[in-house]
């Protein structure tokens, strides 16, 4: 019985997600005593996983919004860009202030960013969803123009501020508990609520498995789009603002380099395909913490800085095999070969043709 | 018994799926020279033994042995090289290659790895002729109709020395001269001693064609026989294993129309797809359109339904005038459309049968009123037994359900929102004898029950035995509406057609 249960477990959509993810962790453990261990210091919590997961933040917000995009049958590759002129607008308001600790200063700076990220998320909606614009054409203009954009509001320049603001809090701790782990922890429940509590999940669902059936069922699907693309918009200029919180700065040339690539990985890795429909918000936040986690250990375990890449890619393969059921049943098959014929022999037919399945 | 030995035969195959035993102990023999109907229900377990034929799926049990050889497959591709060819109902050729390049694809004349295309187009041209196709094979094969690249599709199939050539469903989107034209090439193909098995819902086609028959049902084999041996009376008893009375018992139900208008059509039409037509639709009626393929019936119901636009004309709905420019619109006003193409314009595959079967009234609530969990169980479940969905499993993914209880779960979407005209584009293509007579009686109860249908087929039998009007189209015209009486036969409806004279 425990052993039928075990088996329904690993054919959970999210098991060997996590088995990866807990394996990851696992491989630190050796290089970096007490790693698992979290402790407060000076009022703060402290700890390798709470590193993890502070340092997670920014791609776990920007793979949620693309989580949604992907669904619609899309993509949105330019979430880095946006990220980068959330940041800059931000960091530009609150370096223009004569009192960078003036909260009401630091709120409006926020909501300025934020603005950004709607007006982006909606540019790009209505280039999709109202002008017809394939998804990759239509983000890659804000992808390459968002970092020029980011680059004229800092007039090229690394905008930096002071790191003892209100605004450091975006991306530091409050009240002893880091505030960018809260932030996810509302963005993912605002996701599911949003998505999960509404029809809207089951709608956008139904627009990115066929497109012309929800047309026809009455789903208005230029707004379910443009929505998505707006929550997107929005989840990456949050990261923005994590971002020039933690550095203190702006630096539109760098901040959120390459971040699209890593939450297009982090939503498939957490099972949702690429054409779109089903999508698992639970799977991405997972997938999101491999990568993050992927590249803790890479530092941990001391890989040299130049194989570092190689060295992700070779583990990204390693996650997909792990996920693909034709690899497994392969590898599985040839360890579990030697007690099969016994099996076969005792049981009737029917044993037989489970155990065939399997191919 | 001078019968020839058999070029394949298959004994014993079973074939099990997680909760289901799609195969079990069926035995089937194709000789060569013949063209061999296989018969059954959706869900009788023919498209798996087409399957296990050509290698898609492994056999769990039983033996196939090719010219008295025995056989094992265990990809497509082995299948292919042994000489078994299969034809799919959906053409799976790339439109935007040559004609000749589709039919000699993977096995291009080359030297020195360049390929040679005058050959290419050459040795095309003489396969096609084979078969008595003559066509321009540098053409991209998208330029010609379906049912030429349906041929194409056989062409390449038989290639050079098909044994056995499985046509799955190949007549279900050609018309009656293209159908015959198909039928010409089986004929000559078997003259040429290849064995043909023959997959089609369409009866008389089986008759016309075939020599014998193979019957399953519920994944057993109910026996094989030459069709000169049993009527189709006692062949529909065979495959779904009860008497007929049901389809009997609606044949003659003829009313007259009743209630007031409910859609009135004037001048409408869109340039290209139908002509400006007036349609009057009455409460509680059913409206039938007949015409020949591309005759303009899909496209007269594609205007009503908003799913096109029309670029003249006008619709009223209880005698109010309306803008139908979008299926939001038209499903406001309480009209319902099921497509033709179940596939591409209906399911979303991936869904399960219960979110399908609630899209539309979401979709018209908005997603912000997500329908409670209790309601919506119920209504699925309700819906579900009212038109016997096989399986009852509201958490089943839809695209694994065979082609009758998809139409079934995309009706039950529409009757879930309560229209009042629904819009019924080939229901009962493509699907078995049983489902069918149960969606022809659905028809005639919610006609009964006061809902109006618009209702599209190509069998002019069904669009007389359940509607009250006949709208006739020909050449993307209506150019007659007749009311149903005993005096209108299929012969009327076609002389119509023909002339193109109303009455």
């Amino acid at each position: 019985m425990t052993n039928l249960d075990w088996r329904a477990a690993t054919r959970h959509r999210l098991f060997w997600p996590v088995a990866v993810l807990v394996a990851l962790l696992l491989i630190n453990v050796p290089f970096t005593p007490g790693f698992f261990a979290i402790h407060v210091r000076a009022g703060h919590l402290y700890g390798s996983l709470v590193n993890i997961l502070i340092f997670s933040a920014p791609i776990v917000l920007v793979a949620l919004g693309m989580t949604l995009v992907i669904a619609t049958g899309g993509i949105d590759l330019s979430v880095g860009a946006v990220l980068a002129i959330a940041g800059a607008a931000s960091c530009l308001y609150i370096s223009k202030e004569t009192d960078q600790n003036s909260l009401s200063g630091v709120l409006i700076a926020v909501a300025i960013g934020l603005g950004a990220g709607l007006v982006c998320g909606a540019w790009n909606g209505w280039l999709v969803a109202g002008r017809g614009v394939q998804p990759i054409v239509a983000t890659l203009i804000l992808m390459v123009a968002g970092r020029g954009v980011a680059q004229l509001i800092t007039s090229g320049q690394i905008i930096t501020i002071n790191s003892n603001t209100p605004f450091g809090v975006i991306g530091g701790y409050w009240l002893g508990f880091p505030f960018s782990v809260l932030l996810i922890a509302v963005m993912v429940t605002l996701a599911v609520v949003l998505t999960r509590r509404t029809a809207l999940g089951l709608l956008i669902e139904s627009v990115g498995g066929n497109a012309e059936a929800s047309r026809l069922v009455g789903i208005r699907a230029r707004r379910i789009k443009l929505m998505a693309y707006i929550f997107c918009g929005l989840c990456a200029a949050l990261a923005g603002l994590i971002n020039s919180s933690n550095l203190s700065a702006a630096d539109s040339n760098n901040a959120g380099l390459w971040i699209e690539l890593d939450a297009i990985l982090a939503v498939v890795i957490g099972g949702t395909s690429l054409l779109g429909g089903r999508f698992y918000l639970g799977g991405t936040v997972i997938g999101a913490l491999i990568i993050e986690t992927l590249q803790n250990t890479i530092f941990t375990i001391g890989v040299p800085t130049q194989t570092n890449l190689v060295f992700k890619a070779v583990m990204v393969i390693f996650v997909f095999l792990l996920q693909s059921p034709a690899f497994r049943a392969k590898v599985f098959r040839r360890r579990a070969r030697p007690s099969a014929p016994a099996v076969a022999d005792a049981a009737p037919p029917a044993t037989l043709t489970t155990s065939e399945v399997g191919r | 018994m001078a019968e020839p030995q058999p070029v394949l035969e298959m004994t014993g195959i079973s074939k099990q799926f997680p909760g289901v035993r799609a195969l079990s102990g069926v035995d089937f023999r194709l000789l060569p020279g013949e063209i061999h109907a296989l018969l059954g229900e959706n869900g009788a377990g023919k498209s798996t033994l087409v399957k296990v034929l050509t290698g898609v799926y492994e056999l769990d049990e039983g033996r196939i042995s090719l010219n008295g050889a025995p056989v094992r497959f265990s990809s497509p591709l082995q299948s292919q090289q042994s000489g078994i060819s299969t034809v799919y109902q959906e053409v799976n050729l790339c439109p935007n290659l040559t004609v000749a390049e589709n039919i000699l694809l993977g096995r291009e004349p080359t030297r020195r790895g360049a390929i040679r295309w005058r050959e290419l187009r050459r040795r095309a041209a003489e396969l096609a002729a084979r078969i008595g196709l003559e066509l321009d094979v540098s053409a991209p094969l998208g330029a010609y109709p379906l049912a030429i690249q349906q041929l194409v599709a056989i062409v390449r199939a038989v290639g050079i020395d098909a044994k056995v050539l499985i046509l799955d469903e190949p007549t279900s989107s050609l018309d009656r001269d293209e159908v015959e034209r198909l039928f010409g090439v089986m004929r000559r193909l078997k003259a040429e001693g290849v064995a043909i098995l023959f997959v089609s819902h369409f009866l008389d086609q089986i008759y016309e064609v075939c020599d014998r028959m193979t019957i399953l049902r519920n994944g057993q084999l109910v026996g094989e026989y030459p069709v000169t041996e049993l009527d189709q009376v006692a062949l529909v008893q065979k495959m779904i294993g009860r008497e007929l009375g049901e389809l009997e018992a609606l044949t003659g139900h003829i009313r007259p129309a009743v209630g007031d208008p409910l859609v009135e059509t004037r001048g409408l039409g869109r340039k290209g797809a139908i002509e400006p037509f007036d349609l009057s639709i009455h409460r509680g009626e059913v409206v039938g359109l007949a015409g020949l393929l591309g005759s303009g019936r899909t496209e007269s119901a594609r205007l009503l339904f908003g799913a096109d636009g029309a670029d003249s004309g006008e619709v009223r709905i209880e005698e109010r005038k309306v803008s139908l420019d979008s299926p939001v619109a038209a499903i406001a006003h309480g009209i319902a459309f099921c497509s033709e193409n179940r596939k591409t314009e209906g399911l979303v595959p991936d869904l399960t049968v219960r979110e399908n079967i609630i899209l539309a009234l979401q979709a018209a609530r908005g997603w912000t009123r997500p329908i409670p969990a209790a309601q919506r169980d119920e209504l699925v479940a309700k819906y579900i037994t009212a038109l016997d969905v096989r399986p009852a499993n509201p958490e089943a993914k839809v695209g694994t359900l065979s082609g009758g209880n998809q139409q079934k779960v995309l009706l039950a979407r529409w009757l879930i929102t309560q229209p009042k005209l629904l819009i019924l584009d080939e229901p009962t293509r493509g699907i078995d004898v049983g489902a069918k007579a149960e969606i022809q009686k659905l028809v005639v109860s919610l006609s009964e029950e006061g809902m109006s249908l618009l209702f599209i087929s190509a069998e002019l039998e069904e669009v007389l035995r359940l509607s009250h009007t006949i709208g006739v189209l020909r050449d993307r015209r209506l150019v007659a509406q007749i009311a149903n009486g005993p005096d209108v036969t299929a012969d009327r409806i076609l002389e119509t057609i023909a002339s193109g004279a109303g009455t």
